[in-house]
């Protein structure tokens, strides 16, 4: 079985995004950047996976700017056997991601295609379902636990209700919630390693997709700011303010 | 021009963010249809009709809408779409595993959740969690929108009689079957739509102190949450996470204790109306978007806390 794994590079995590003064975006610009967090869930599954015995190969991809190739050799360095990486500069909407995938997907026929539910960067959640519905293959979104049994998944979703169980055949999209499992890091052996694999590099143009976007975006900027509390000395302050000033409680 | 909504409902009653997706749809132009597609959902689809500003109600019956599977649904309303400008869903776990399926189909670019509708076809959405705000404008002919439910009030549930047409269900999709649902059951508001809030951090230390978090959520009659580092730690389940990653809420109060305040945490209550923080460290990120700050050990503050609205005479329920 081969698992395909997009992952996807964004403005790390831990930074506190900045809008850009003339509101045509946020700044990126000597900002650190890494994999988009459930990609790296989606990266650790599929490479569970295969060391479980149930898979025989894992290919990462992505699909942006040169520079993203560094995402794919971090997946490449967590286990992943060989990457590809599309290459497309600008705005890319879900909708051009996925039909891009699409092609990779027709080329390397892949048995399962993992990827994060979303991305923290333009929070769209779309790909994988985009994806599924243009293969007509069955989705499994927010994934928060896959059981492989033969030819079908078994997989728990977290859905705002609580949890739900279905049944998928294979060939099948999946997408990850951090829930689904604790990614690690790569050791650095596995980091020198992961320099000699090979990475694909193709691009968007010559897959004969347009990844023109449908949406423009005329502007960007910070939300409005909260104006700033008052700190209370006390308790009894405390629920006096929330009875008589707030009229909350 | 005229707008299909796609309702939220299980089978018995309409979820009650149909009502904001209503009134979100309502803005983008007067013109509403709404489809519900399910199995034996007639009173869902009664209730539906109610609504004074949905024109017409299709409603789509089979056995296999019974669970609302994706693959099922998209194909009914890809069809009904046809007539449509717009195509518009909440943005829950319903929506955004649905709507990209129908927008792929239709070979248009999704806007996800947006908290503010500008025009037929510009609108407000938050990106990067919440920390910017984009304006964007759709030039696909067909528009697929979800907006974020707690930004749109809910639209006027009675008095309206449209009339109810039915649909012919479009085949079963075989490759994916429904298994379960566990379903979680509290006597307590659902934290989604909670007037009060009260969460708590990794600052609680354990599980066992969450029934700090409990008395409080008692008195107020208050939903419960907790940060991510709480529900990471094990100390709650993660159906309670409140920020980026779990849900986002937007109480008239979110009580936030041994909360520090992280980005993620943010994301998921920083549009609610009042903001108190309780928390031994005074410098915190959780103060800078607090109404009411209380630098003080929370395990001398919530006895104290339930104490002092002991004394009240009356609480808000």
């Amino acid at each position: 079985m081969k698992i395909l794994v997009a992952v996807k590079r964004v403005i790390d995590y831990n930074v506190q995004v900045r809008v850009k003064e003339d509101n045509t975006g946020v700044v990126t610009d000597n900002v650190k950047m890494s994999t988009n967090p459930p990609d790296d869930n989606a990266i650790e599954e599929a490479v569970k996976i295969k060391e479980s015995g149930k898979a025989t190969e894992v290919v990462a991809v992505s699909v942006g700017e040169e520079k993203a190739q560094e995402t794919v050799r971090k997946a490449l360095a967590v286990g992943a056997d060989r990457g590809i990486l599309i290459k497309a500069d600008g705005i890319l909407e879900p909708l051009a991601v996925s039909k891009l995938l699409q092609k990779i997907v027709e080329k390397e026929k892949p048995d399962l295609v993992f990827m994060g539910k979303q991305a923290i960067d333009d929070d769209c959640n779309q790909t994988g379902q985009m994806l599924s519905a243009m293969l007509n293959w069955p989705q499994a979104t927010f994934a928060s636990k896959i059981e492989i049994k033969d030819k079908k998944l078994e997989v728990t979703r977290e859905i705002d209700e609580g949890l739900e169980t279905i049944e998928i055949n294979i060939p099948a999209i999946v997408t990850c919630d951090l829930r689904l499992n604790e990614p690690r890091y790569a050791s650095l052996p596995n980091i020198m390693k992961a320099k000699k694999k090979p990475i694909e590099q193709l691009n968007a143009s010559d897959l004969g997709v347009d990844t023109s976007p449908r949406i423009e975006q005329i502007k960007v900027e910070e939300p409005p700011k909260r104006k700033a509390g008052i700190k209370v000395k006390s308790v009894a302050e405390l629920v006096q303010k929330l009875k008589n000033e707030a009229k909350v409680i | 021009m005229s707008v299909l909504l796609i309702a939220e409902h299980n089978n018995k009653e309409l979820k009650s963010f149909t009502l904001n997706a209503v009134t979100a749809a309502s803005q983008m132009d007067s013109d509403i249809h709404a489809v519900i597609i399910g199995n034996n959902c007639g009173d869902a689809a009664k209730k539906l009709s109610e609504l004074p500003l949905v024109k017409k109600v299709i409603q789509v019956e089979a056995a296999h809408y019974e669970n609302f599977v994706a693959e099922n649904f998209a194909p009914v309303i890809v069809k009904l779409a046809e007539n449509y400008s717009h195509v518009v869903c909440s943005a829950n776990t319903f929506g955004k595993n649905l709507m990209p399926r129908i927008a792929a189909a239709l070979d248009t670019s999704q806007v996800s959740d947006i908290i503010k509708v500008i025009s037929t076809d510009t609108f407000l959405r938050p990106i990067y969690a919440g920390n910017a705000f984009a304006t964007v404008k759709s030039k696909d002919p067909k528009k697929c929108i979800t907006i974020r439910p707690t930004s749109f009030d809910p639209c006027e549930s009675s008095g309206g009689s449209a009339p109810i047409e039915k649909a012919e269900p479009s085949e079963e999709f075989n490759n994916t079957k429904f298994v379960k649902r566990e379903e979680i059951k509290s006597d307590r508001p659902e934290l989604g739509t909670a007037r009060v809030v009260v969460s708590g951090g990794r600052g609680m230390q354990s599980g066992d102190n969450f029934k700090l978090i409990t008395s409080v959520a008692d008195k107020l009659n208050a939903a419960i949450g907790a940060s991510r580092a709480a529900v990471d730690a094990g100390y709650i389940s993660n159906d309670h996470q409140v920020g980026q990653t779990g849900k986002v809420v937007v109480p008239d109060l979110y009580i936030a204790i041994g909360i520090s305040g992280a980005i993620q945490h943010l994301a998921g209550m920083k549009e609610s109306k009042v903001i108190v923080a309780i928390n031994k460290d005074g410098e915190a990120p959780i103060f800078s978007v607090a109404d009411y700050g209380l630098e003080a050990d929370l395990f001398e503050a919530l006895p104290q806390f339930i104490e002092e609205l002991n004394k009240l005479n009356t609480i808000q329920k």
